[in-house]
């Protein structure tokens, strides 16, 4: 089912950058939010902005949508500067934001209706569009239903339906699996996917790294408003963190011995666990395991969740 | 936001009134229930004032005080429809439905969000005042050929208390603030702005003060003259500068209020 308009777009001959930030900067009086970043969006893929919370990454979207204007620096979406261009580029663009802002004096129908209205699409054209989008969402049964009577799980589909009424080249969905129980995280996560194969370009931002894996073709890793990591998800694991971890329960005794034996390890203290990352760890772990027996020691995969801990560090933001 | 400049004059393009008729269908959505108070107010105020009180005060500047405060509550009406519709209609939207921010992300900017809730809240004084006016028809009140005409004076009027409820709204921290207002502003107008009492009966100073800086007093003015053709001396000006006073006065702060009221919601929307 075709729901976005992004494959017949207009811009396939020009360059593939579809946004392009250049020392972007944003400041709330003396607070800088984002501190001049560079980076492109090329079309077509799934870029995610990782970051702790009050990182800068929903400030960085909020700029694209032009919804918050731009400090200082350069940013273009699809060649047209957001500061003076704000109008044409929300109409290429869908947001499904953070909060719930669904109207609740709406039924579901009538809430795409009156959103397809805010972007000028006819009243029949606006209603096909919302059915379909309400049949790609699973949300048919409910159309007539009150916004209030939906579940957190089809108040953010409902949300992403909405995004996609104008049939926009590009989505951006600020944490859009928040507060959802697992089985909602993954039909939303399906619908992304689905999204993409269309053509979409999606720009995600999360603090979930599983949802920033299982989704990005591409991260940046953003930390007090600067972007100090970014690349494939799979390759910055490889690159900050190795293959695997070797988790050990917490032991001061142990902690001393594993220190001794690997020299060139990376050892962190998670809570109650030590966690150790090393960039050539085969055989090593294993070796480790036989000879500390008795002692509650595993290895796992190394995730992105280790490498955005590793660079953004373990103090508690906010 | 749309683009940058946070001054001059507002960019407003036809996407107002998609903003307008958002408001509209909701509005439409439970009619019967929005016109129950426009419609049950007036005939217990009559009831009230008119024949109760009416039976002490029998006759104002040759007319009966039942018909001496009709057009007061049309102007009332006015008032309360527009001002209360962009305080706490307005601030639901903007705080707790997060309606605003649904809508900027759109092509609409923020000025065209805020001139729709500003013309919506000046059509329901105008629908609510219509009401009111089929009201004291009902009861006989009507004895100028000009009534009609108090329709535009009441979408502008509230036009005037539309932009000024959203000035407190842009002010406001949190929805209990506009208790301030309410009962600093509002409610004063209501006693004293020629509606239920003869302004000419205050002292002098007061009625200067009433035409100077009180709202009310204008669209009353206006509104007695339309509905039954009548309007005194205030404040040592002859009536037919009473009313000159009330157009103008009405038309350059309804002007700097809507344009203020766009500013300061700017202000505080665009972060």
């Amino acid at each position: 089912m075709q729901i976005a308009g992004a494959t017949a777009s207009v811009n396939t001959m020009a360059s593939q950058v579809l946004i392009k930030a250049r020392n972007l900067t944003k400041r709330y009086n003396h607070f800088t939010a984002v501190d001049h970043i560079n980076f492109e969006v090329y079309k077509g893929e799934c870029v995610g902005f990782l970051g702790p919370n009050g990182a800068g990454k929903t400030t960085t979207v909020r700029m694209i949508y032009c919804f918050s204007p731009v400090t200082e620096g350069e940013l273009t979406v699809a060649g047209m500067n957001v500061s003076t261009n704000s109008r044409e580029i929300k109409r290429m663009v869908g947001v499904a934001p953070q909060e719930d802002n669904l109207d609740p004096d709406f039924t579901v129908l009538k809430n795409l209706q009156v959103y397809a209205r805010y972007f000028d699409i006819p009243k029949a054209e606006a209603t096909k569009r919302a059915i379909t989008l309400l049949e790609f969402f699973q949300l048919e049964e409910k159309q007539a239903s009150a916004i209030n009577e939906l579940s957190t799980g089809m108040k953010r589909r409902l949300i992403l339906a909405r995004a996609l009424i104008n049939q926009p080249q590009i989505l951006i969905v600020d944490e859009p699996t928040t507060g959802l129980d697992p089985q909602g995280r993954h039909i939303v996560w399906d619908e992304i996917r689905s999204l993409l194969k269309q053509g979409v370009t999606v720009i995600l931002t999360t603090h979930y790294m599983d949802e920033a894996a299982a989704l990005c073709d591409r991260v940046l890793i953003i930390d007090n408003g600067k972007i100090i990591e970014t690349g494939v998800p799979q390759e910055l694991v490889k690159k900050h963190v190795g293959e695997d971890v070797l988790e050990v329960s917490y032991d001061e005794d142990v902690l001393k011995t594993l220190k001794e034996e690997l020299p060139e390890a990376h050892i962190e203290i998670f809570g109650d666990q030590i966690r150790v990352f090393m960039s050539q760890p085969h055989g090593v772990f294993e070796h480790i395991i036989t000879k500390f027996s008795g002692v509650n020691m595993s290895i796992r995969n190394a995730n992105l969740e280790d490498v955005f801990l590793k660079l953004t560090g373990r103090k508690l933001r906010e | 936001m749309t683009t940058s400049s946070t001054s001059g004059l507002p960019k407003l393009t036809y996407h107002v009134w998609t903003v307008w008729r958002r408001n509209f269908d909701v509005f439409m959505k439970t009619w019967h229930v929005n016109f129950l108070p426009s419609l049950i107010e007036p005939i217990l105020y009559l009831l009230a004032f008119g024949f109760g009180l009416g039976t002490f005060v029998t006759e104002i500047e040759g007319i009966s005080y039942i018909q001496w405060i009709a057009p007061g509550l049309v102007a009332i009406t006015v008032m309360y429809g527009s001002f209360f519709e962009c305080t706490y209609g307005s601030f639901v939207r903007m705080y707790y439905q997060r309606t605003f921010d649904a809508i900027i992300a759109t092509p609409i900017n923020v000025e065209e969000v805020i001139a729709g809730e500003l013309l919506w809240g000046a059509t329901r004084a105008t629908f609510n005042s219509a009401i009111v006016l089929a009201v004291v028809a009902a009861f006989g009140l009507i004895s100028s050929p000009l009534f009609l005409v108090m329709l535009p004076v009441a979408f502008f009027g509230g036009l005037l208390f539309a932009a000024l409820g959203m000035c407190f709204t842009a002010l406001a921290p949190n929805i209990d603030f506009f208790n301030y207002p309410t009962f600093l502003l509002i409610t004063p107008m209501f006693l004293i702005s020629n509606t239920f009492i003869p302004l000419a009966t205050f002292p002098s100073q007061l009625q200067t003060i009433a035409l100077a800086v009180l709202p009310l007093t204008h669209v009353a003015d206006l509104s007695r003259i339309l509905v039954v053709g009548k309007v005194e001396t205030l404040g040592g000006l002859s009536p037919e500068w009473v009313l000159i006073l009330a157009v103008f006065w009405i038309a350059i702060v309804t002007t700097v209020l809507f344009i203020l009221a766009i500013y300061l919601m700017k202000r505080k929307l665009i972060k």
